[in-house]
């Protein structure tokens, strides 16, 4: 670690879950030890049962590791509460849902401003947050469906509202949990070269996903077994979406 | 959009979205407050004409009464035998100074007739203090005088519906109507009193001398009532006390030994405090209802609003996903219980005033819809969403965000 540059956005050291069910004790993580510089594109792999789900929520900041510690930005989020760990979500990380996790009967528009209503870094006005949701709903190519509901976009749409609604906070990071797990591949190509195409403006993405095809869209690949990592390497012959602007 | 705005948009969907729900759940709200506005409004208009009626009677008024007799045991109703003298009066008029006025009097109902109109109504006799004691004077002729009452003068005062009722348009001054039969002169007409406490026309009257209608109408000897005036309303106790001492004196009854009172004296104050009284007791009737309906529509409210935590648990998650702390949720939950109890309560007011406003029209009361009862209704619903609305929003601010978005 020599040049600043280099500093990692995400500094995972022996980190180690365990859940306890009864009697017995399930080591759902155990000794993960990892580093995602600035400008990533990771995907996650493993198949169910593997840790991977209960890694993607502490990097989430929804949950806290047992032991070890997790560096965000030069800051330790292993240890924080409730609600450090809700405001870190909010000014830091950027979540992508399999089922997109909109909020029905609300517009487009509004679901993207919704992270800028829980904001402490943002203090905007109204007409701020307007420009900005507007703004995200533009790079997701939906600048014209401000006004529909969810109801009314199609699941392509609906993810790239999500999409646009992670950006909005301009996030350290943005996760993806199987993100495209409900889409056919033509509208999974489309939103993973959304995805593409925020990595090449400089945006880290952590992906996790089951589905090779998709893992190739990233630049680096690791994979968990039984709570370990047991693969980490770059991707070789890389897709680029087809559709990608 | 702001916090706020965004919050109380969020709220009025999610009542907007179940519109029955939201109705069906408001409804004890709605009652209880139409209640409180309704027990405030009605107990306001009813002071309010009790206040009238006490000013039109004079507050300084008094009634004395024959009490019960008890002979062998048995206890004779209310007047039903009166030792009230002629005698009486004159000592009171006499040895009471804080007494200004005094009447006897005696009421009788009989058929009045006016050539082909005939009425049915109260004859009161009276004695020239009368119009001083009840303030109630005339409006055209005059009252008749104390020589009248001494010689037993066939003349008579109408009340203002006895005039309408058998003279029309016509003027009913020197004419002559008839009372059992007997030829009476009019010689006055009383102004119009209107309604009396209880909610008789107490200008359905005709007031003769005393004598005249003890003597010719009744046929009696005893003296009905004492209508008496403290010269202020503040000597009222020690008038009714001083009056006590000279019956007791005169009909020589020893408290000591037992002898209970053959006479009763009321005051207007009296009378007041037990109209109050009434109300009291209609009031508290009222507040109960108004209590128990707040209290169930409190825990529909809650019920609801638990239903509704757990329906959208999965929004709970998303935003707290994306950075709402607990106080976040927690606000987003306390908020639509209060909005839902506030709706609740307009249109709670809103029933309570069409309540108030019937209400006023059958009795005949003032209408008094007070600024301070719709606040307070309004404030009333508020108080209840936030402490009903407030376990259902800790539940909700305190879910795990991972098991709620995983929830189906």
């Amino acid at each position: 670690m020599t040049a600043s540059s280099a500093e990692p956005v995400i500094r995972l050291r022996d980190l180690t879950r365990v859940y306890q069910m009864g009697e017995t004790e399930v080591r759902a993580l155990d000794g993960v030890t990892l580093d995602v510089a600035p400008g990533e594109f990771l995907a996650v792999m493993g198949p169910s049962g593997s840790g991977k789900s209960t890694f993607m929520n502490i990097l989430g900041c929804l949950d806290r590791p047992t032991s070890g510690t997790y560096v965000l930005e030069g800051v330790d989020v292993s240890t924080l509460d409730r609600n450090e760990r809700a405001g870190i979500r909010n000014d830091k990380i950027g979540f992508v849902f399999q089922n997109f996790n909109l909020l029905s009967r609300t517009s487009a528009l509004e679901n993207v401003e919704l992270p800028l209503l829980y904001s402490r870094k943002h203090r905007l006005s109204d007409a701020e947050q307007l420009v900005k949701a507007r703004e995200c709903l533009g790079r997701v190519g939906l600048a014209d469906r401000w006004d529909h509901t969810p109801a009314q976009l199609s699941g392509g749409q609906q993810q790239r509202v999500a999409i646009a609604r992670a950006l909005v906070n301009d996030p350290s990071i943005m996760l993806g949990d199987e993100p495209t797990g409900n889409l056919d591949s033509r509208t999974s190509d489309e939103v993973m070269g959304i995805f593409q195409a925020l990595n090449e403006e400089g945006k880290t993405i952590v992906l996790i996903t089951h589905e090779h095809d998709i893992a190739e869209y990233a630049r680096r690949v690791v994979a968990f077994r039984d709570g370990r990592l047991v693969a980490d390497e770059l991707v070789k012959a890389r897709r680029s979406a087809k559709g990608a602007r | 959009m702001t916090k706020t705005t965004s919050i109380l948009k969020v709220a009025f969907r999610a009542m907007g979205r179940n519109k029955m729900r939201s109705l069906l759940t408001a409804l004890g709200i709605i009652i209880g407050v139409a209640c409180v506005v309704a027990t405030i409004g009605i107990g306001e208009g009813a002071r309010v004409q009790t206040e009238q009626q006490l000013q039109s009677l004079g507050t300084n008024y008094l009634m004395i009464h024959p009490g019960t007799v008890t002979s062998s045991g048995a206890r004779s109703g209310w007047g039903s035998n009166s030792k009230l003298s002629e005698e009486d009066v004159d000592a009171i008029r006499r040895e009471v100074p804080t007494i200004s006025y005094v009447s006897a009097s005696i009421r009788s109902v009989a058929q009045v007739v006016y050539g082909n109109q005939n009425w049915s109504t109260s004859i009161q006799g009276g004695e020239v203090d009368w119009p001083a004691i009840r303030s109630w004077n005339v409006a055209q002729g005059q009252f008749f005088t104390d020589q009248d009452n001494r010689a037993a003068a066939k003349v008579c005062v109408l009340g203002q519906t006895v005039a309408t009722t058998l003279f029309g348009s016509e003027d009913p001054i020197g004419k002559a109507i008839r009372i059992k039969n007997i030829p009476f002169r009019v010689v006055g007409v009383l102004e119009p009193k209107g309604g009396s406490m209880m909610g008789q026309d107490q200008d359905d009257t005709v007031i003769a001398p005393y004598q005249t209608v003890r003597k010719k109408i009744m046929g009696t000897t005893a003296v009905g009532m004492i209508m008496a005036a403290v010269s202020t309303p503040e000597l009222v106790p020690q008038a009714q006390e001083e009056i006590t001492a000279l019956l007791r004196q005169r009909h020589r009854i020893n408290r000591a030994a037992g002898q209970e009172d053959d006479f009763m004296i009321r005051s207007q104050t009296e009378m007041l405090a037990r109209a109050e009284e009434q109300a009291k007791t209609m009031a508290i009737l009222l507040w109960s209802i108004a209590g128990v309906s707040l209290l169930v529509g409190g825990i529909g409210i809650m019920n609801i609003m638990l239903v509704s935590v757990t329906e959208r648990t999965r929004e709970i998650g998303v935003r707290m996903a994306i950075g709402a702390k607990g106080a976040d949720i927690r606000a987003q939950f306390l908020v639509e219980a209060v909005v839902l109890a506030i709706a609740g309560g307009v249109l709670g007011i809103a029933l309570g005033v069409g309540i108030q406003q019937a209400v006023a029209r059958l009795a005949g009361w003032p209408v008094a819809v007070t600024t301070s009862s719709v606040s307070l209704a309004f404030v009333f619903s508020a108080v209840i969403g936030v402490t009903f609305g407030f376990y259902p929003a800790l539940k909700a601010s305190r879910l795990d965000p991972i098991e709620a978005l995983r929830y189906e």
